[in-house]
């Protein structure tokens, strides 16, 4: 049995959920099913959406909303934003490391042709220090519960984690729909993020910049499965939302072609991939980026968030590594713990993996939203046979971990409440100063028994509490 | 403000006003053959020709049915002025420039597109018509009332009305070039009732076929109808109209930005020539010649606009 976060063996509530539980019973089921309605009704008028890629009929879906909260106790927080903390720290550190004296490489603790012939590593970034500091400025650290105390980090997203837009949007919805509970429950508040946000990139203006810095979101566009969350964080910071088509290297400056002349931007809250920021130095064929950018950026008249370059990081290939990383520069043992995790890339290992395969999870080394991985136990005889195929033919892209046994929170469905498989990724900014807003996006696999979250493949979201103690 | 979204908000109304006045059209044409026995196909194809797509639609179809012209007009995906096509770009644009909207002006789009989107999923039943037509008219005219409402009177404002204006400038000169021949006083015959509801159709197609007996007080004449869509001030959706709010649009963004462009010369002597004109020396003169030129000079200063604001990459 998986270890369900609401409800105890015997059906009472856990302490956190105390105060809801009781809400809830109280409450008709046809009122709640209506709510739900209703909270789509909203998501899909303001147009709340995601793009799905590569289907036909691909367009803009709706990312289901569950209306029972995911609820965590300020004490289980605390632990969690500690061990998070670290790891951002330890994650920049690194970063600063292998772009500078590869101090870890030396050590032997890292070995070199991971991080040198990784294509998320980027050679122009080589002794290059970006203002303040920082490398990673936003990150969504993915993590996963699988009992009372035990907490696992799935994934480090360092480059450009998304999902934001729909923490601050699942609180709003909740707070209109249901406001009592917010009076019955002391919930942490997180809408203050857009407002942390510009803070955070504006103190990571460039040393050159005198006084207010001009900070502007750039986006691939509408077209992008983002595209709503660049458009909603531009929108709620103030800020332009910019295209490449709309930036030019001028002077020595990135400045945005407005309707009165050009003007500079100081800090770029980029939510384009590296490969296609900067035509010149990486992708020539990007239309997305910016002609000259890395020059402007080494030339230091320009934030980039997060840096060029940062990708390594949170690389699949590295994150094993994350124990060591964590240890070696912050000097103490990880408070929390990593997956443990496979490096297909050694011939044993491999051997392992191929024969384990119907218990393992196997995912690609550069992918991400749950394409091209495979879920061992949930898959067919066939399709594991294809899978191994392609594992044996190119082993070092991919690595695997065992199957965890994912906590549940319950959903809302027709016959009352049922228990679905979770997991959470809290926001962190870093500036001067590290910043975890108190909740997060809570993904929810809406079908019983499965454990693939990702919206791209059918997953949901709830709103996410962190209770004041 | 980004010359993109000064170029998003423009398209942005241009492309809501072309639908409304698409759907005008397919309800001008639909009264005409309601009124006639023979000779349909005749009207669904200067129907097409005022809507600009006639080319575009004969190369996908032999002949001009009443069926395929209004499902052409109304919901083709590959006919970028059909009122679904038109819809859809408003509402990407709409997206694109979301930052630049109220919640309010960007959820009558939203839904707009929404709604149409999954009425047009197939073609439309020909009883079903006349509540789709104005189902339209409704959705285009809550996002007009939803912009009018809550925008902040301002640059972006400036650039969805000149947007809006210069779309309907063009609108009216074609749908009156299309028509023209049967404004020449040549082969017009007074009285006949074919006349009548040729003239009739002209002002359907711009909602003015009440309002015309208000201002002339007559029956129908066609120096009056050219009269009253070319030169009336009054008449929201005549040239002069447009060039009005067009010149006062351009007048804002001057004195906010401190500076003069080519365009406001252009637009300013347009509304000049549209005050000064002479309905009859127009016609004297030439109709045809004369919508022809304007519908130049409307062109012409849409790309003086988007060249001083910088709507696009130099």
């Amino acid at each position: 049995m998986p270890f369900d976060e609401m409800l105890t063996a015997d059906d009472s509530p856990r302490k956190p959920y105390e105060g809801y539980f009781r809400w809830h019973s109280e409450q008709k089921a046809s009122d709640l099913i209506k709510k739900s309605r209703d909270a789509e009704n909203v998501f899909r008028k303001t147009g709340i959406t995601f793009a799905v890629y590569g289907k036909e009929n691909a367009g803009e879906r709706l990312i289901p909303f569950d209306v029972i909260p995911r609820i965590i106790a300020g004490s289980e927080w605390r632990k969690l934003a500690q061990g998070i903390e670290q790891r951002v720290v330890a994650l920049n550190a690194f970063l600063d490391d292998i772009y500078h004296k590869q101090e870890i490489i030396k050590a032997g603790r890292i070995p070199r042709e991971l991080i040198e012939k990784n294509d998320a590593f980027l050679p122009e970034m080589i002794g290059m220090r970006p203002p303040g500091g920082v490398y990673t400025h936003v990150i969504g650290t993915d993590i996963v519960r699988t009992g009372e105390n035990q907490f696992y980090v799935l994934e480090d997203n360092a480059r450009t984690p998304s999902g934001v837009s729909y923490m601050l949007e699942n609180r709003e919805t909740m707070m209109q729909m249901f406001p009592e509970l917010f009076h019955l429950n002391r919930v942490r508040p997180v809408e203050n993020y857009p407002k942390l946000l510009r803070q955070s990139l504006s103190a990571l203006a460039p040393p050159g910049c005198d006084g207010k810095p001009r900070i502007a979101v750039l986006t691939p566009g509408i077209f992008n499965s983002a595209f709503y969350e660049h458009a909603f964080l531009a929108d709620q910071m103030g800020v332009e939302l910019v295209e490449g088509s709309d930036l030019k290297v001028m002077d020595g400056k990135v400045k945005m072609r407005t309707t009165k002349g050009y003007e500079a931007i100081d800090v770029l809250y980029r939510r384009v991939d590296d490969d296609f920021l900067d035509p010149l130095t990486f992708r020539p064929d990007s239309a997305l980026g910016v002609p000259g950018i890395m020059d402007v950026y080494r030339a230091g008249n320009i934030t980039i968030a997060n840096a060029p370059g940062t990708g390594i990081a949170d690389d699949k290939a590295i994150y094993s590594y994350m124990p060591e990383i964590v240890q070696f520069y912050t000097g103490r043992k990880p408070i929390l713990e990593n997956v443990p995790t496979y490096r297909c890339s050694e011939p044993d290992t491999l051997q392992y993996v191929l024969d384990n395969l119907a218990e393992l999870v196997v995912k690609e080394v550069h992918g991400s939203g749950g394409y091209g991985m495979l879920v061992g136990p949930a898959a067919s005889k066939r399709e594991r046979t294809e899978f191994a195929a392609k594992l044996k033919s190119r082993p070092g892209n991919y690595i695997a971990q065992p199957t965890l046994s994912l906590s549940t929170v319950p959903i809302l469905v027709k016959k009352g409440i049922a228990p679905r498989h979770v997991d959470l990724r809290p926001f962190v900014l870093v500036s001067n100063k590290v910043q975890i807003i108190p909740g997060g996006l809570t993904r929810v696999a809406l079908k019983e028994g499965s454990l693939v979250v990702n919206s791209s493949q059918g997953g949901g979201t709830k709103d996410t509490w962190v209770l004041e103690d | 403000m980004l010359g993109r979204t000064a170029n998003g908000l423009f398209w942005m109304f241009r492309y809501i006003e072309r639908a409304e006045n698409t759907a005008r059209l397919i309800d001008a044409g639909l009264r005409m053959s309601l009124t006639r026995m023979e000779g349909q196909e005749e009207d669904w194809d200067s129907v097409l020709r005022s809507a600009g797509v006639h080319g575009n639609y004969l190369q996908q179809h032999d002949e001009v049915t009443s069926a395929d012209a209004i499902n052409f007009l109304l919901r083709d995906k590959s006919n970028p002025s059909s009122i679904v096509s038109a819809i859809e770009a408003a509402r990407n644009n709409g997206r694109m420039v979301r930052t630049a909207l109220t919640r309010e002006a960007w959820e009558s789009v939203n839904e707009c597109y929404l709604t149409l989107k999954s009425r047009h999923s197939r073609r439309v039943q020909s009883a079903d018509l006349p509540a789709v037509i104005d189902e339209i008219k409704q959705r285009t005219g809550l996002i007009r009332g939803a912009f009018h409402g809550t925008m902040l009177r301002n640059e972006l404002f400036n650039f969805a009305r000149i947007g809006t204006f210069i779309e309907r400038a063009d609108n009216t000169s074609r749908i009156l070039d299309v028509k023209y021949y049967v404004l020449l006083p040549s082969v017009s015959h007074v009285g006949s009732s074919l006349d009548n509801v040729q003239w009739e159709s002209i002002l359907r197609s711009v909602s003015a076929h009440r309002s015309y007996g208000w201002v002339y007080d007559d029956d129908y004449k066609p120096s009056h109808i050219a009269d009253f869509l070319i030169l009336n001030g009054r008449m929201p959706r005549s040239l002069a109209y447009c060039y009005d709010k067009i010149n006062s649009n351009l007048g804002y963004l001057e004195r906010e930005y401190g500076t003069r462009h080519p365009a406001h010369e252009t637009a300013a002597s347009t509304l000049a020539m549209l005050r000064a004109g002479e309905i009859q020396a127009i016609m004297d003169s030439g109709l045809h010649e004369f919508l022809e030129g304007f519908i130049g000079q409307n062109n012409r200063v849409a790309a003086e606009i988007a060249e001083a604001y910088r709507f696009y990459q130099d």
